[in-house]
């Protein structure tokens, strides 16, 4: 046991959980006689080895920072969004139809259209949820799972039988927007090696200001939390738990159409049929996972989630290492993450100032009684 | 086609697609009854339908007609295992039960994938011989009308597991071992006051729902899929847990309302066999299923109610 001061506790334990959950995926690979070495080396190597590659990491990390907050949002509110799929999808495929329906409007009106149209898309699937869940108490799990599916088939609908053949170049693939309706950059794409990096990256750093703003500095935000610590305590203190829910819904809809709007305007610049529930959903809320609460948190999270996963593809066509390692890799740290009262118990905290104690353990029994509260409140 | 092949149509493409539905959901309702909350069922099932798969594929030859079964169980088995992690994690680690829980989910995919590449180098399987087919009751099936729509080539598998789920409402409701197993989940300090291992019985429900949950993964994969790779569980955990929400936590409940789930996606598949449905656009079929579950759950149901204490870590004091 190390004894450390509990503010360099509290920054050892996420670290220590990544260095374990590269140590699983190492492990994992000497089993199966993979050179574990050769592998981060190579993984590294083709995630930040080069311009390229860069781009494409940060490319990667775009849309999840904006999936992630939409995450951190619902969850802030006491509510497990598991619809972040369908709602980045629904942005996604918004986005592309007005680029390709409004293509001779000039950028500065067709850009800003299509990206909040997107996230108005978002909002609004899931704000099905939130609506349903502040009226009827409709457990949202199911409601945005099933969300999740009518979206997906919702969209092959619209985009195969409803939007207009001219705007497709076969049934499974719509045709590109132009330069006015794209996020892509001609410089910045120049800067990074010709990656599909985007402006959306811009756009991700104001979205992590927002998302810092609104959580720290607003009513709005305040009251979000404040709901989902302690609902009861909440609607005393004369705060409407069902408007709260409803904007928690639609702010984190929001912002995971957002990340479906950059997915679309950003990477691919069309969009095409989709089989299975939106990939970038589901590595959001890795990252928000990861991330935690904090605008910086998710920042880094997002980086770390992108450099595996790039890096992975990078490692299976230079090392031959199967890519499903660096996914075996970020399941370990978030695991580690989750245990890490157990990963703390490493560290002894050394005798600080007694007050500080004090408040510690006086918070966390806050937040005990307050889960206590919520949970009955659900029953 | 007569009303009564349409009917037997239905029936057993329903059941085919409700099994692993209902054992992976029976699986959910133990975990939850318990106290701990598993959205893990989808990673579970991807690990026990991976294991069947594996396990067929190597020994079809060895035991014929018996391999899906053994895969089943050997699944479940490896299911258990992997739910040790989340049993772990929730019960002596202090996790969130919800991200250890996603954390199975992310981890048996590629997990499996991985071992799929280290074994035959390739990022799919063949697919298998011995796969569970259509079984015909001897004598049932023979009575008139009832016997073809219920008991003739349909689904082991299913009836298995309505059987189970009546058995496992019975020790959930009618045993000491449920008594205290809901009790754990209810209220864990009276639990733990009264002398009941709250932790044992934790393990205990997340180990079950490992290994029913396992079950239903490989019966999935040897009944529907019939190889594996990293898209052969795409949701049916997901759909198990709703169906164990909307079975409000109880085994026939969770039986039932898997049924309905399975009656609901078998819709899709087999509905330009129908007459009268086949002529709508396939839209509304493939996303009937989860509008129904929505509108049922708002009008019928409303607000769920899990067992008190579901989610939450109990830390026994010292």
């Amino acid at each position: 046991m190390i004894k450390v001061s509990p503010k360099a506790k509290r920054l050892l334990v996420p670290i220590v959980s990544v260095i374990a959950g590269f140590l699983v995926g190492a492990i994992i690979m000497l089993v199966w006689s993979y050179d574990p070495f050769q592998a981060y080396s190579s993984m590294f190597e083709s995630a930040l080895g080069s311009a390229n590659g860069i781009g494409e990491t940060i490319r990667n990390a775009t849309p999840l920072i904006f999936i992630a907050i939409g995450f951190q949002i619902s969850s802030a509110a006491g509510f497990f969004n598991i619809g972040l799929p369908g709602q980045a999808q629904a942005g996604w495929l918004t986005a592309i139809w007005i680029g390709l329906a409004f293509k001779g409007l000039p950028v500065y009106i067709l850009l800003p259209f299509e990206i909040i149209a997107g996230s108005l898309a978002g909002a609004l699937v899931a704000g099905i949820a939130g609506w349903l869940r502040a009226y009827f108490g409709t457990n949202e799990v199911i409601s945005t799972i099933m969300l999740n599916y009518i979206v997906l088939y919702l969209c092959q609908y619209l985009h195969q039988d409803v939007m207009n053949k001219s705007l497709r170049v076969d049934t499974d693939t719509t045709k590109t927007v132009g330069a006015s309706g794209s996020l892509r950059i001609p410089w910045l794409s120049e800067m990074f090696g010709g990656s599909r990096i985007s402006g959306g990256i811009f756009l991700a750093i104001i979205a992590l200001v927002i998302f810092w703003f609104l959580m720290k500095k607003t009513t709005v935000g305040f009251e979000i939390k404040a709901v989902g610590l302690n609902p009861f305590a909440s609607r005393y203190a004369g705060m409407s738990d069902k408007k709260n829910i409803i904007i928690s819904m639609l702010l984190s809809g929001a912002f995971c159409g957002l990340g479906g709007v950059v997915q679309g305007l950003g990477t691919y610049q069309n969009y095409f049929t989709q089989t299975t529930t939106l990939d970038i959903g589901w590595d959001g809320m890795s990252v928000a996972l990861l991330g935690g609460m904090s605008a910086i948190g998710i920042l880094l999270a997002s980086l770390l989630f992108s450099i595996l996963k790039i890096g992975g593809l990078g490692m299976q066509t230079a090392a031959g290492i199967p890519f499903e390692i660096v996914s075996i890799v970020i399941a370990a740290i978030i695991f580690f993450v989750a245990i890490s009262w157990a990963v703390g118990l490493l560290f002894k905290e050394k005798k600080s100032d007694k007050t500080a104690t004090y408040i510690a353990t006086a918070e966390t029994a806050g937040r005990q009684a307050a889960n206590d509260q919520q949970k009955g409140g659900e029953a | 086609m007569n009303f009564v092949t349409v009917l037997a149509l239905i029936v057993s493409s329903t059941l085919v697609y409700s099994a692993p539905l209902i054992f992976t959901a029976l699986g959910g309702t133990f975990s939850e009854n318990s106290g701990i909350v598993n959205v893990g069922l989808e990673g579970i099932m991807t690990m026990g339908a991976f294991t069947s798969i594996v396990f067929n594929l190597s020994f079809a030859s060895t035991f014929g007609t018996a391999t899906p079964w053994l895969g089943a169980l050997l699944g479940g088995i490896v299911g258990i295992i992997f739910s040790l992690l989340h049993a772990v994690a929730t019960v002596n680690w202090r996790a969130d039960h919800v991200i250890s829980g996603t954390v199975l989910n992310l981890m048996a995919p590629p997990l499996a994938v991985f071992l799929v590449k280290a074994i035959y180098n390739k990022g799919q399987t063949e697919n298998i011989n011995q796969n569970f087919g259509y079984f015909s009751f001897p004598g049932l099936a023979n009575i008139p009308v009832i016997g073809p729509i219920f008991f003739k080539n349909t689904s082991a598998p299913a009836w298995v597991a309505i059987v189970l789920s009546i058995f496992l409402y019975w020790v959930l409701y009618k045993t000491r071992f449920g008594l205290r197993l809901r009790s754990s989940g209810e209220n864990p300090q009276a639990a733990d006051t009264l002398g009941i291992n709250v932790y044992k019985m934790r393990y205990a429900g997340v180990l079950i729902s490992g290994f029913l949950g396992g079950i239903g993964g490989a019966v999935f994969a040897e009944a529907i899929a019939g190889n594996f790779s990293v898209s052969t569980i795409a949701g049916q955990g997901f759909m198990a847990l709703a169906a164990m929400i909307f079975g409000r936590y109880n085994p026939i409940g969770a039986m039932l309302s898997s049924l309905f789930f399975g009656f609901a996606q078998s819709l899709s598949i087999i509905g330009d066999q129908i007459p009268g449905i086949s002529s709508l656009p396939s839209v509304y079929l493939q996303i009937a299923p989860y509008v129904l579950t929505i509108i049922v759950l708002v009008v019928f149901f409303g607000k769920t109610v899990g067992p008190a204490a579901d989610g939450q870590n109990y830390i026994k004091s010292k």
